[in-house]
Formats: structure tokens, sequence, C-alpha cells
């Protein structure tokens, strides 16, 4: 069966009855218990986003509280050092939040107050979902519980220390790998067990579908203010545009990429980098680049680290926020379709980008979108300068500072 | 013809008790031994629930974790499930046993391969903690085609109007969730409502044998009794993990136990 994309439509509303995009992502595996519940946020959603007040609530946070649009810039100094490519970035990180995660956390939270619920939890690996979710709860009045591996408590402190300063509790996870994998179970363990008082966040374009639905309509703001920023650079949106965006679970790239998936792939074409893991391991966290198999995680069938068994598999990477074995079912269906290509950036690539961006920019990308400027940095001596390459600054490189210093012997911010 | 576990709450009614159901996982703590702890516990329980781990199991407390962890640990294998069940059957020809676990775990083997394997070794039926309904509406069949059990589960919160629909799609036996939790939670429910909701289902077709399992422990189980059948597992697992503890022999503690279960529903 061949895969296709409808136009006009938007990616996360292509999915079957059950949930399912092209019949084969996706899905609702979830206990009995959880059934419910994910069908009245079903229900909620599809109501609200029909709502002009609910939409009215959102743009007026994601314009005052996020500041809209985020920046757009040039990367003079590092397109004249590769002699290539133009290189820009939107650099997203550039919100109170330090990450695209706030956009998704602002919905959420909307949302929670809509259903009357008091608490929200989730989970988190670098700690940026996490942070955002405990600083925008504590805006709405919501007490929130971050679900967090205990490997990433220690490598990603900074961010525990802001998310307990807005308050939030947060509940160390040592289960399994003791990374966001095994974060992401406890959280809906805990939702299944309190699911009439609490609503879950998941912090990707991952889990049961209406999760999947909700974190990519909330980041797709990124890509509409892209849209306008392009046609205002350009006159139109340039002949030769690659967007560049780092992939863990997904979210960030699927709301960089979703106003330009109906465009000719020659047009616009979509780079989706995976974490590479260290140089030295065979380990890594890029099921979509290694061509892993299809199996179900955490409710949703998705390209997956497993074994035969299916057991899932240990994942290795220097970036906390894409350590996690499967990823989203809409980024399974762009990879099935063609739409989207996938590559990998190793630690060490990612390092290396981050030292010449930093150097270079007045930007400061976290470990995550620095795999996407790895990327960015081997393709721009390539291409000529009609070509624009686009980067998607996710996150900001604060949180990792510690990792940085350690593996490169300074931190610039 | 029935069902082996039709058969066997049949008999439990005849009895006028509820049928008691155990739940260890399968090379928990290691093949020999799990296999060793299911045929003493058969003594006394009447179905056997056997898990077959998961590395990422989401419906499951710490307990079960644990237990999980510790079979993948020492080598679990898919093939082991069954031919620990195979050999059970050789010892208990007449009781049924059930497979339980996560989708991955099927979906990787080949649901169709799976069933085969099943059928070989004996197994009765099958519990399936993600796969609900309709999500296992074709599976179900396939299982039906087999004469194997897909027992699905209910929970709390479940509507009616859905009750009513897995019902219809079930099999022999069904499963329900005593209450909002992950298994091995502390039972925060009274058991008289507990009770209340059972019968509501019960309703709907009094011909269904209805289980109950989540928090159901030697303390709370007497209070349960009415049911069609109890299960336990938690515990169990809890038991397994303290006698390695203790350096007991998980076999003799875990039978000691599941005596006395099994005395209090009598």
């Amino acid at each position: 069966m061949s895969l296709k994309i409808k136009k006009g439509i938007p990616l996360i509303d292509q999915h079957d009855k059950n949930g399912m995009w092209g019949g084969k992502f996706g899905g609702n595996f979830v206990p009995e218990t959880l059934k419910k519940p994910i069908e009245d946020l079903e229900k909620l959603f599809s109501k609200l986003r029909k709502d002009k007040s609910f939409i009215k609530e959102r743009d007026y946070y994601f314009e005052n509280y996020v500041g809209t649009p985020t920046p757009l810039i040039k990367l003079d100094n590092l397109t004249d050092h590769l002699g290539g490519a133009q290189l820009w970035a939107k650099v997203v990180s550039e919100n109170p939040g330090t990450a695209h995660k706030v956009y998704a956390c602002i919905v959420h939270c909307l949302i929670a107050k809509r259903a009357g619920k008091r608490y929200v939890c989730t989970d988190t690996g670098a700690g940026m979902q996490g942070k955002n979710l405990a600083m925008v709860a504590k805006k709405f009045g919501l007490r929130a519980k971050i679900f967090m591996g205990v490997r990433d408590l220690v490598r990603q402190k900074k961010n525990v220390d802001v998310m307990k300063k807005y308050g939030a509790e947060v509940v160390p996870v040592t289960s399994g790998s003791q990374t966001l994998v095994d974060a992401v179970s406890e959280s809906m363990r805990y939702w299944v067990a309190n699911c009439q008082d609490v609503h879950m966040v998941i912090g990707s374009t991952v889990g049961p579908s209406i999760f999947v639905k909700i974190s990519g309509y909330s980041t797709s703001q990124i890509s509409r203010e892209l849209k306008v920023q392009l046609i205002e650079e350009f006159g139109k949106i340039p002949n030769k545009l690659k967007l560049i965006n780092c992939v863990g679970g997904g979210s960030s790239a699927y709301g960089f990429w979703s106003e330009f998936i109906d465009y000719d792939k020659k047009h616009v074409s979509l780079i989706g980098v995976e974490a590479g893991g260290s140089k030295k391991s065979k380990l890594h966290a890029a099921p979509l680049s290694n061509n892993s198999k299809l199996g179900v995680l955490h409710g949703a069938k998705a390209y997956c680290i497993q074994d035969n068994d299916g057991q899932i598999g240990e994942t290795e990477s220097l970036s906390s926020g894409l350590d996690y074995p499967s990823v989203s079912p809409l980024h399974c269906f762009l990879k099935d379709t063609g739409r989207a290509e996938y590559t990998s950036a190793t630690d060490e690539e990612a390092l290396n980008a981050y030292r010449l961006v930093s150097k270079l920019e007045n930007i400061s990308p976290s470990l995550e979108p620095s795999h996407a400027f790895a990327t960015a940095i081997s393709l721009a001596p390539k291409l000529n300068k009609d070509t624009v390459l686009c980067i998607d600054s996710c996150g900001h490189s604060l949180k990792d500072s510690d990792i940085i210093k350690e593996k490169l012997g300074f931190y610039t911010e | 013809m029935k069902s082996e576990i039709q058969l066997t709450f049949e008999n439990c009614k005849r009895e006028n008790r509820p049928a008691l159901l155990t739940y260890t996982v399968a090379s928990d703590p290691n093949k020999k031994k799990s296999l060793q702890i299911i045929n003493s516990i058969a003594k006394y329980a009447d179905i056997i629930e056997l898990g077959f781990p998961h590395s990422t199991p989401v419906g499951d407390g710490g307990q079960i974790q644990t237990s999980s962890n510790r079979a993948i640990k020492n080598g679990f294998k898919m093939r082991d499930s069954f031919q620990i069940a195979n050999k059970f059957k050789k010892n208990y020809k007449n009781k049924p046993i059930i497979l339980m676990g996560y989708y991955n775990m099927i979906y990787q083997y080949g649901e169709n391969r799976f069933l085969k394997d099943c059928k070989k070794s004996g197994v009765s039926g099958i519990i399936c903690v993600d796969l609900p309904w309709p999500e296992n509406k074709d599976f179900a069949k396939k299982c039906k085609k087999k004469s194997i059990n897909f027992i699905q589960l209910l929970a709390p919160t479940t509507t009616k109007d859905r009750v009513k629909k897995i019902i219809k799609d079930s099999h022999d036996m069904v499963y329900y969730i005593s209450m909002l939790s992950t298994t091995g939670g502390k039972l925060k429910v009274s058991p008289k409502k507990i009770l209340e909701s059972y019968k509501k289902i019960k309703r709907v077709n009094p011909k269904k044998n209805l289980v109950i399992g989540f928090g159901i422990t030697d303390k709370t189980i007497k209070s349960l009794k009415s049911a069609d059948g109890l299960v336990v597992g938690s515990l169990l697992c809890k038991t397994i993990t303290n006698s390695l503890r203790m350096r007991h022999n998980p076999v003799k503690k875990i039978e000691q136990i599941v005596y006395n279960l099994q005395k209090k529903v009598l």
C-alpha cells in the first residue's frame, strides 16, 4: 500500500477513525482505564478548535506571553565561513521558556482549565518540557507534577531548579534507563491512577493520537510565523529552501514544517536530524535514520528501537531531549511518504556545531538543535548561495552549560 | 465445546466460591523457578495467569515492574512463556493457563505465530493490557477462531455504552479493574463500592464470568468473594522480591500465600 499525504489538510488531521496515519502509524494502544479520559479530551479539543474565544485566548498568550514572532535571522558569519548556501535560523528559543515546548504547554493548560482540572502532569527529558509546564501552570493557577528520569535530573539540573522555583513537584523516575522513555511511562501511570483530577500533557508529538494532535497543533505556530517572515525577507518562499530541524519525539520539527508540507519537496525540502549518539558507541536515539522496526510504545505504533522480542531498546545521546527510542507517528508518515528525509548527527558533531555557531553568531543553541546545525554545516558548502538553509534553533544552551564546559572546556551563553 | 476457562468457572460456582486467579511473571526469578512457582500455586489456584514481561509496562505498578525487569535481566525470551506453559500443562491437564502482557510483544512475535504457539502449548486465554476495544477486534476474532479466550478488561472509567459493546464482543471471561490505579495500588475504593459496579456490569450479561483484579491482597480478598473470580498478582510478585532479598525459597513462600488466599474465599 502506498501512503499519500492529502493537500490542504493539516497533517495532524489526516488520521483515520482509529487515530492512525496512513492506517499504519499512531493509534490508541492504551489500558482500558484511559479510553474514556482520552475520548473526553478528543471531544473537548475538537470543540475548542472551533471555539473563537479559545483561539483568541491562545493567540493572546502566544503574542503577549511567548512573544510572537520569534526572530528569523541570517547567520552571515556562518554563511561566509562555510561558503555555500545561505544559513538562516529561526530562534524559537527566544521566549520566556527558552524552548518550543512553551506553545503546547499553553494550549494544554488552557484545555485543562476548560476541562475543570486543577492538576497537570508531564514527562520531561532535557527539562525544557518540565520547565515550561511548571512556568505556564503557575501562571494559570494549576498544580504541576513533572516526571523526570534520575539520569536526566543530574545532567539537566539547571532546568530542575527552575521547575522547583515555579513550585512544581519534580518526581524522580528510577525505573528502566532512568531517562525520557521512563519518564513518559511514569507520567502515564500517574494519569491512569488519577485521570479524574489530572490533565496529562505529553512533551512531544508522541503518545495516544490526541496527544500527537494537540502537540502538533500548538507548535504549528512556528511555521505560521516562519512563512510570513520568509515572504517579508525574500518577497516569496525561496525557490530552494531546506528546513532543518532536530527530531527526538518530533514536536518542534512538525511545528517548523507544518505550513510547508504541501509544497513540492524540490521547492521546500524537510530534513530531520536525529541523535546518532556517541561516535564510539553503537547506541543511538535515531529510529528513523537507522530503519528501526515498527513497534508499539506509549500508546502509538511508530518506528521504534527494540529487540526481536519487542523489548524497547536502550538509547544513548548527549542530548536528553532527543534521547527517546521511538518517534512521532507524524514523522513515520512523512518518512514513508518520502516528504521528509531523516539523517542523524553524532554527539561529537553536535558539540562541534555548537562550538562553531556560538563562536561566529550571537545565538547559543542547546545540544538538541545543535544536531540540526551539524547537518546544516555539512550541507552548506556543497550548495550554492541560491539555496536557503533554515534551522530551527528550538532550545537555548544554558541548560547544557555543564555538559558543554566538560566536553569543550568552555561555555559561552 | 465449552472452554477450560468456562468449565473452571462452572466448577467453582458449583462449589459456591469464586475462582482464584494468580498472576506471576514468566522467568521470574528465572525460567525453572517460575515453572516451579506456578506448579505449586496450581494446587490452590483455579486459573494461572502467566505474564510475559515487557520493558515498558505502562499499566503496572512497582511490584510487577520489578518482577518484569528481573525476568528480562535473567534472559527471558518470548518462547520461554510457551515452554513454561507447555510444561505446566503436562502436570495440570485441565487447569487453564492464561498469557498476559503488552501488545508490542505479540506484534513482534507475529499475531498468527503467537496464537499457533499458544495452541500448541495449551494456553487457554490471552489478556493484552494495551489492546483495548475496538483496537482488539481483529485479534480477538483470530483468538476465537483458534478457540482461545481473548479476555477484555473493563475499568471504573468505562462508560455504560462501552461496557455493553465490550461484553457483546467478549468470550467467556471479562476482567474488571477495581479502581483507578496501576497494578498493586492500595485498594482506595471500598469493597462495597467495587461490588456495586461489579453487579451493574454483571446485569449486562449475567452469563459472562466476571473477575475482579487490582489491589487484591490477603487482606482484601475476603470482602470481594461474591465475585465470579478474583485475581491476585502484585502480592505474589512482591513475595518473590522479598524472598530473594531474605534468601528464602520463593516457591515455598508463594505456595503458603496462595494456600491462605484460597482458604479466605472458600
